[in-house]
């Protein structure tokens, strides 16, 4: 019987009574994939010599004791391709990346490569990890797994869709305005995103580099808390890195929420969503409070600002960041006789629509002269947003509310930007004010999942996992697999 | 070639200058690979980070804040307590990641101000900031015009290099006064060990605003950036051609634009390069890479505690702790280890006079020669203050210690014991000097009829002979003594 839909806990504790090897894991992944992936996408490439030494690293690392196999040791997992493994390609989605292998691995992949976790591929995700839909991938869009048709949310969507699919049990993302939890959302798995500086950044691809986070995609929380903890710490490399020591995320996993207070925000139950999305988190609220936590609502007044707030501090940083796509060093260039021409070619080619618009919004953003009306006030709106949320901790615990204001929607249904964008109202604010923030499922509407987020205090990881661990403890939802996992 | 003199336009001229050092770090400002960048083959002496490779990040070099503190420091500026890096974004091949990691409106220091003379006028310039960035890569363009370059090929050893950036004030009126400026900010950087002062190979690099206005008037001119200046006399030439350049403009009615010009040194010309309409718009904001800097006070203070004496502070206290003269104080505190050396000479018993002038005189030339200091040669400050320490005991002359200098400078060796080996002691013994004198006369009558005669110079080439006769070592006092008591008697 294939491994495919089970948590990596089942997986790890069935590679500890001896009932399956991390050979046969990986060979149940790789069926999996070939199975679904022609339909899916989700991958664009597979790292197979590395997955086959990982495979045999981990078996040695079981063997003995000594070695010290932690959680992931011989889990597959999957990478999404803004994270530089070295020598294998990574296109961040881009066309203009298409040939570029790293020469470097990033810290994340590092560590997991040093748990003895068992890398199977790139994923596939927006271009430079801008979307909220996997549609600006230069390299096809991704099937959600619930609906082949829809989408899987975005920019994370092939890493998600992998976790959905069973084609992994663990993978990870990178979350900048929700990249993490929206596709969570849609593709209804467990998605966290660290408190900002958790996780090292170096060796990730930079969309915005204040506000990019890597994190997990699983099927439980408990999984989500391992897959955080193997790559949490700090890197001397990474200089926004946090140095406090990271708190064990399993310790209070089930300490329940009786006690606990926990806020709904006013502004994110809104007229923007879904009635079934609303219908689905209120009962989820309701489970939280019979299991002992006071509920009461909040306010955080400046929410409706995060989006505008956000499309100007990420798309001022991407202007930057993408600045060295330049086809002079790697990648792809298209020659011409002059630099300029060169330069020009060059980008107008290997970069997407949605990539352009956001250099162009960021370039603008930055002028002399629109610099005080347009960069500078949005960093004090994003103070503005971070001190509300202080505010609201003075008073709860952790919030609860939706991660999406939509369940996933038919693949090219959005052509409208600032609609697309509003995809990740619910989740941007998190990222703006560097709090952890996790989406775990909590129903369907229309057959699609729904998700539920729990956002917490900076640094308190930790709480969010206890939030959505006791929610899954008490309900069913995370055990429910797309028709398409079992063959 | 000499210096073209200033010539006085009629204008008040307006000159501020922006240096820029590399700092002697040991390693990039912002990765490990090396800051020693020259020696290594092209590309080889970099990393993902200096490379800007997507994904990879930058880490503060600290010894780079350290020392461009302590440049601050040395040039009167306030450290505040918070200072940040910013990103200045543009194209070019030369910088991989698309921008430069630079400062902007909170540096690591602001306001000092550097003194000196020029001409004898006390001269004082404002330091408006310094602040720390990265070097750029270097291009090698096919070709000799780089507008006619079919090809470039980029070399990134260089990228990422700690460049402090040294902003002065308009304040200085004249190309000798920048000049000045520019030698004693140099003097400085290499006095406190940040900077190696080389203009020729790039590792400090110049350029000068400069503009005129009428006499008498507040606003100023319309200024003109000039580049590519590599040498003190590049920097005086080029900026001597602006002022007549520009005065002539004014002359005429014209309006100067505002632009970039490179000095041409084979033209003797400043060149249009670039002009404010073409000028780019960096896109200045905060690194989100890098958080801010806080520098403690304690970190300040120890910087500050760590700074040596000044050159122009230590001349001054040469010239009245030692009765050296302006000049021979100025030449022995120009460069730090020359006056380390002289006070270690001094330390070592050698009288304050004695050591200036050998120093200066015999030692500068052997060390050029050889191109080896003395504390770095075979000989040492120990063995040249046991060399002069035999001259002041009168047991041997001047000239067997300037032949024993010679000899012993780059081997090194004990001059006592060869003094004794080789029987060079000064031969002062009165009698047997006598005894050569008395057969010196008696060989050179006409010489002695000269000097009795009264032509004192014939007396020179008497003891002369007595030195050649005595193979150097006859203490000259006492021949002249002895051969004018003969003469005279």
């Amino acid at each position: 019987m294939s491994s495919a839909g089970l948590t990596a806990a089942a997986m790890a504790a069935a590679l500890r009574r001896g009932e399956v090897t991390p050979q046969e894991l990986l060979a149940d992944a790789r069926a999996q994939v070939s199975r679904l992936d022609s339909s899916l996408n989700a991958f664009l490439a597979l790292t197979d010599d590395l997955a086959d030494r990982q495979a045999e690293r981990a078996t040695e690392m079981l063997r003995d004791d000594r070695l010290g196999a932690g959680p992931l040791c011989g889990i597959p997992v999957a990478l999404k391709d803004v994270l530089c493994v070295e020598g294998y390609p990574t296109t961040a989605g881009s066309r203009i990346l298409e040939n570029f292998r790293p020469p470097y691995t990033a810290t994340a992949v590092q560590r997991l490569i040093d748990a003895g976790a068992v890398p199977v591929g790139k994923t596939n995700c927006d271009e430079f990890a801008m979307g909220s839909s996997t549609e600006n991938s230069a390299y096809g869009t991704v099937g959600n797994p619930w609906d082949v048709e829809r989408v899987p949310g975005g920019s994370s969507g092939g890493s998600a869709a992998a976790v959905a699919a069973g084609m992994v049990p663990i993978s990870y993302g990178t979350d900048t305005g929700g990249s993490i939890r929206q596709p969570a959302s849609l593709c209804g798995v467990v998605g966290f995103k660290p408190t900002y500086g958790r996780v090292s950044r170096y060796g990730l691809i930079a969309f915005a580099s204040s506000l990019d986070q890597v994190g997990p995609f699983a099927h439980s929380v408990e999984d989500a808390a391992v897959a955080y903890a193997v790559v949490a710490g700090n890197d001397p490399r990474d200089s926004t890195s946090v140095i406090d020591a990271v708190e064990d995320p399993l310790s209070a996993l089930r300490d329940g929420v009786r006690g606990m207070r926990l806020g709904v925000p006013r502004e994110y139950m809104g007229d923007g969503l879904e009635a079934g999305v609303r219908e689905r988190v209120t009962e989820a609220i309701r489970v939280l409070e019979e299991l002992g936590a006071t509920v009461e609502e909040v306010s955080l007044p400046s929410t409706e600002l995060g989006l505008s707030t956000y499309y100007i501090i990420a798309p001022a940083e991407c202007s930057s960041n993408l600045a060295r796509y330049d086809g002079v060093r790697f990648g792809m260039r298209v020659e011409r006789p002059s630099l300029t021409e060169t330069y020009l070619r060059t980008r107008d080619q290997g970069f997407g629509n949605e990539v352009k618009r956001r250099v162009m919004l960021g370039t603008y953003a930055l002028s002399s002269g629109y610099y005080d009306a347009y960069y500078r006030r949005a960093q004090k709106v994003r103070t503005v947003i971070a001190r509300e949320f202080d505010a609201v901790f003075e008073t709860v615990d952790a919030l609860v509310c939706p991660t999406s204001p939509k369940v996933a929607f038919t693949t090219g249904a959005i052509q409208d930007p600032v609609e697309m964008y509003l995809n990740d109202a619910l989740t941007i604010p998190v990222n703006l004010a560097g709090l952890p923030g996790i989406s775990l499922p909590c129903g369907f509407s229309d057959e699609l999942p729904v998700g539920l987020q729990v956002i917490a205090p900076r640094l308190q990881d930790a709480r969010v996992f206890r939030v959505a661990a006791a929610y899954e403890a008490a309900t069913e939802w995370h055990r429910h697999r797309a028709p398409l996992v079992a063959a | 070639m000499t210096a073209p003199a200033t010539v006085d336009t009629g204008y008040e001229v307006v000159i501020g200058l922006e240096v820029h050092a590399q700092l002697l770090t040991r390693s990039k400002m912002f990765c490990s690979c090396s800051a020693a960048y020259t020696t290594a083959p092209p590309n080889s002496n970099t990393c993902p980070v200096c490379l800007g490779l997507p994904g990879a990040l930058p880490v503060i070099n600290r010894q780079a804040v350290e020392m461009t503190v302590r440049t601050a420091l040395a040039l009167n500026c306030e450290i505040p307590p918070f200072t940040k890096f910013d990103r200045k974004n543009y194209f070019y091949p030369d910088l991989p990641k698309g921008y430069q990691i630079s400062q902007y409106d909170l540096p690591l220091s602001q306001d000092g101000h550097l003194e000196f003379d020029v001409d004898g006028v006390r001269t004082r310039c404002g330091v408006t900031r310094v602040h720390l960035e990265e070097d750029t890569g270097t291009m090698h363009h096919a070709g000799d015009v780089l507008q006619e370059a079919t090809s470039s090929l980029v070399d990134l050893n260089r990228c990422g290099v700690p460049l402090m950036e040294i902003v002065g004030e308009p304040d200085l009126r004249s190309a000798d006064a920048a000049r000045e400026y520019l030698v004693r900010l140099r003097q400085i950087l290499v006095y406190i060990g940040v900077n190696d002062g080389n203009l020729e190979e790039g590792s400090l690099r110049c350029d000068a605003n400069v503009s005129l206005r009428v006499r008498g008037a507040t606003e100023l001119g319309t200024k003109v950036e000039v580049k590519n200046m590599n040498s003190f006399r590049a920097v005086h030439h080029a900026i001597t051609f602006e002022i007549e350049r520009q005065a002539r403009v004014l002359d005429d009615g014209g309006a100067l634009v505002q632009e970039t010009r490179g000095w041409v040194e084979a033209r003797g010309a400043t060149v249009s390069q670039r002009s404010k309409e073409m000028a780019h718009d960096y896109r200045y904001f905060p690194e989100p890479d890098l958080p801010p800097l806080q520098l403690g006070r304690d970190l300040v203070e120890s910087i500050r505690a760590a700074i040596p004496e000044l050159p122009e502070a230590r001349a001054a206290r040469f010239s009245s702790q030692y009765g050296l003269s302006a000049y021979d104080a100025a030449v022995l505190t120009g460069v730090r280890a020359e006056a380390d050396t002289y006070e270690a000479l001094v330390d070592a018993g050698v009288s304050a006079k004695v050591a200036a002038n050998w120093q200066m005189g015999d030692v500068a030339a052997l060390a050029n020669e050889h191109h080896v200091a003395l504390a770095d040669s075979g000989l040492g400050v120990g063995g040249l203050a046991a060399l002069l320490a035999l001259v002041e005991s009168g047991a041997i002359n001047g000239s067997t210690a300037k032949e024993l200098l010679s000899e012993l400078y780059i081997v090194g060796g004990d001059p006592a014991a060869l003094v004794t080996e080789r029987g060079l002691g000064q031969v002062g013994d009165a009698a047997q000097l006598a005894a050569v004198v008395a057969e010196v006369i008696e060989a050179n009558p006409k010489a002695c009829a000269d000097f009795r005669g009264g032509r004192e110079a014939a007396l020179q080439s008497l003891v002369g002979q007595v030195m050649k006769a005595t193979r150097g070592r006859a203490d000259a006092r006492m021949v002249t003594t002895l051969l004018r008591e003969r003469l005279s008697g």
